[in-house]
């Protein structure tokens, strides 16, 4: 997404003379174009990201859009405070861009990985989080959050573009209809395209709902939650339990009295195993491979 | 040069400020007296008499927020009914500084080294626009341990803010002992001028100093972001406060309200009484 990303920011920062686009020294073979399109509204805050977050939030002070670019782990934990005290108490228009959500960042190692990111900032006041499981909604998420103008993370990851015929509820993208649905499966960014490869198996095929969750706190509307009750929900994504899409979406579902028949959670499990591998080897240690999430639905069909 | 009659103007001003200091202190039975008392004069140089529309002045040690506040209702931005709701349930002036309250209060502050980066920004903002607006940050020396404010330092010196003006509250203490035994001077005036900044060391308590020093590190743009060590006292102008650690954190008993109020009176305000 990083590309899609790019391109989005220059056009945007082009349009609109308020965008400031702040990086923590990163952004090597991705950002250039960004940096010579915006000229003096480019600036290289080096490696320190706690005082990127505190600069952005006296900018947005005088009127500026800040966006504040990181690898997702630096620009989510080092800077929580900044984020809270300084952006969101304040209702700026301060946007944090973490690349690699989940073990994006694979081999890279813990350090590199962002599976608390979502915990930590959408429960923060006044913020919005925006998940993208697909390349081509990187743009229109950008658009977007620049003209809420509120404090934002959007997560990036790499995926395909979004399957056709998808339909938006909320904070929900239906973009697998079933017909004789006897499940819904929920997913979060990039994660969801282990569950279309699940699908691909032909006892699967046609038979659940597939929705991805685009930003959190999450707008559920009522219909949608009534017609999730009473069948089985899977949620999937690459983000630990506590915190996270499951957890969230649960309490949304009690509170609507909208219960589903079994409702299973597969998220990040952190390390369990205490060894490292590519992004593709740490979803399957959580569970989060195209493999077992078939297991697991074929689990409801039973 | 500044005159007989404007020195003991700034005089009463510094001593009527510290009785409403030390009044809403007493209302509120609340600590953190030591603290206001050490940075109230290098607010009103700055906040009551330096800062002008455009400005921003951003208390980086909202710890000192009482004397934020009571600058501010001397210069009529808070009302005094306002101010009589410090610290009560319901009041938009809690112990350290709320978010989206008051104009003149930019921003929530009570986190130590937010100030800095935050004001690094909002200079950066006026270089980009062009405009000639300044942004003074008040910090205390004990602040300066933050990471956070070597990374805005660094900032400020590349970026060539030379609109950015930074005054610490230098009285020795911080928050469990002297700032020479807990990291050693990271307010260090060497430091800070070696670095980049240009700096300047002032006595804190002196208003017409801190003034001119203002005025002549403002001068003329040379691209360097400006450093005012002050040289404080914790508690200034309460005999029994000065220079003590517990008076971050005491209320004060009525016996020591009443005395305060001698003090500052005595050393303040005695010269008005009698010209009364």
């Amino acid at each position: 997404m990083r590309k899609e990303f790019a391109a989005a920011i220059e056009k945007i920062g082009r349009e609109d003379d308020k965008v400031v686009f702040i990086t923590g020294d990163l952004g090597y073979a991705a950002l250039e174009n960004v940096a010579d399109a915006l000229g003096p509204r480019f600036i290289n805050a080096g490696v320190a990201e706690q005082n990127m977050v505190g600069v952005a939030a006296g900018m947005a002070y005088k009127g500026y859009k800040v966006f504040c670019y990181s690898i997702a782990p630096f620009v989510v934990y080092r800077c929580l405070e900044q984020f809270r005290n300084d952006v969101c108490l304040h209702q700026m228009p301060v946007f944090l861009v973490g690349n690699g959500g989940g073990y994006g960042y694979g081999i890279m190692g813990s350090t590199h990985h962002a599976i608390e990111d979502l915990a930590c900032l959408s429960s923060l006041q006044n913020v919005n989080t925006y998940i993208p499981a697909f390349a081509d909604e990187v743009s229109p998420m950008l658009h977007q959050i620049v003209a809420e103008g509120r404090p934002t993370y959007l997560r990036l990851g790499a995926g395909p573009n979004t399957p056709d015929g998808a339909e938006v509820h909320g904070s929900f993208k239906h973009i697998v209809h079933s017909k004789a649905s006897v499940g819904t499966v929920v997913a979060l960014g990039p994660v969801a395209a282990n569950v279309l490869t699940a699908l691909n198996d032909e006892l699967l095929t046609g038979q659940f709902d597939v929705f991805t969750a685009t930003n959190l706190p999450l707008n559920l509307p009522a219909d949608l939650a009534h017609r999730w009750a009473g069948k089985p929900l899977l949620v999937v994504e690459e983000h630990v339990s506590v915190g996270g899409l499951a957890q969230q979406l649960s309490v949304k579902l009690l509170t609507d009295g909208a219960t589903p028949s079994h409702f299973v959670s597969l998220s990040a499990q952190g390390y369990p195993n205490g060894l490292y591998g590519d992004q593709k080897y740490h979803q399957q240690l959580s569970g989060l491979d195209p493999a077992n999430i078939a297991r697991q639905l074929a689990s409801f069909t039973n | 040069m500044t005159s007989t009659t404007e020195i003991t103007d700034l005089q009463t001003l510094q001593g009527q400020l510290r009785l409403k200091i030390l009044s809403l202190y007493n209302q509120a039975h609340a600590g953190h007296i030591g603290c206001s008392l050490s940075c109230v004069d290098l607010m009103i140089a700055t906040l009551v008499l330096r800062k002008r529309e455009q400005d921003t002045f951003l208390l980086s040690k909202g710890h000192a927020a009482a004397s934020l506040y009571v600058c501010l209702n001397h210069l009529g931005e808070i009302s005094d009914e306002v101010l009589a709701t410090y610290y009560l349930n319901g009041t938009t002036l809690p112990a350290h500084p709320a978010p989206n309250k008051h104009k003149g209060i930019p921003f929530a502050t009570g986190s130590l080294g937010h100030g800095l980066p935050i004001g690094s920004g909002i200079a950066q903002a006026g270089k980009l626009t062009g405009d000639d607006s300044r942004v003074f940050v008040l910090m205390s020396d004990g602040e300066t341990n933050e990471g956070t404010t070597w990374e805005a330092a660094h900032f400020a010196i590349q970026h060539e803010l030379d609109n950015l003006i930074v005054l610490v509250d230098k009285n020795g203490l911080q928050g469990f002992g002297q700032t020479a035994d807990v990291l050693g001077d990271t307010a260090s005036v060497q430091t800070w001028n070696a670095i980049g900044f240009e700096t300047a060391v002032v006595d804190g308590h002196n208003v017409a100093e801190v003034l001119s020093t203002i005025d002549r590190l403002t001068a003329t743009p040379n691209g360097k972001p400006k450093l005012i060590i002050a040289k404080t006292v914790k508690g200034k102008g309460v005999s029994y406060m000065e220079n003590r650690l517990e008076w971050h954190y005491l209320p004060m008993t009525e016996t020591q309200y009443e005395q305060a109020k001698d003090d500052v009176n005595e050393r303040y305000l005695a010269l008005t009484t009698v010209q009364e």
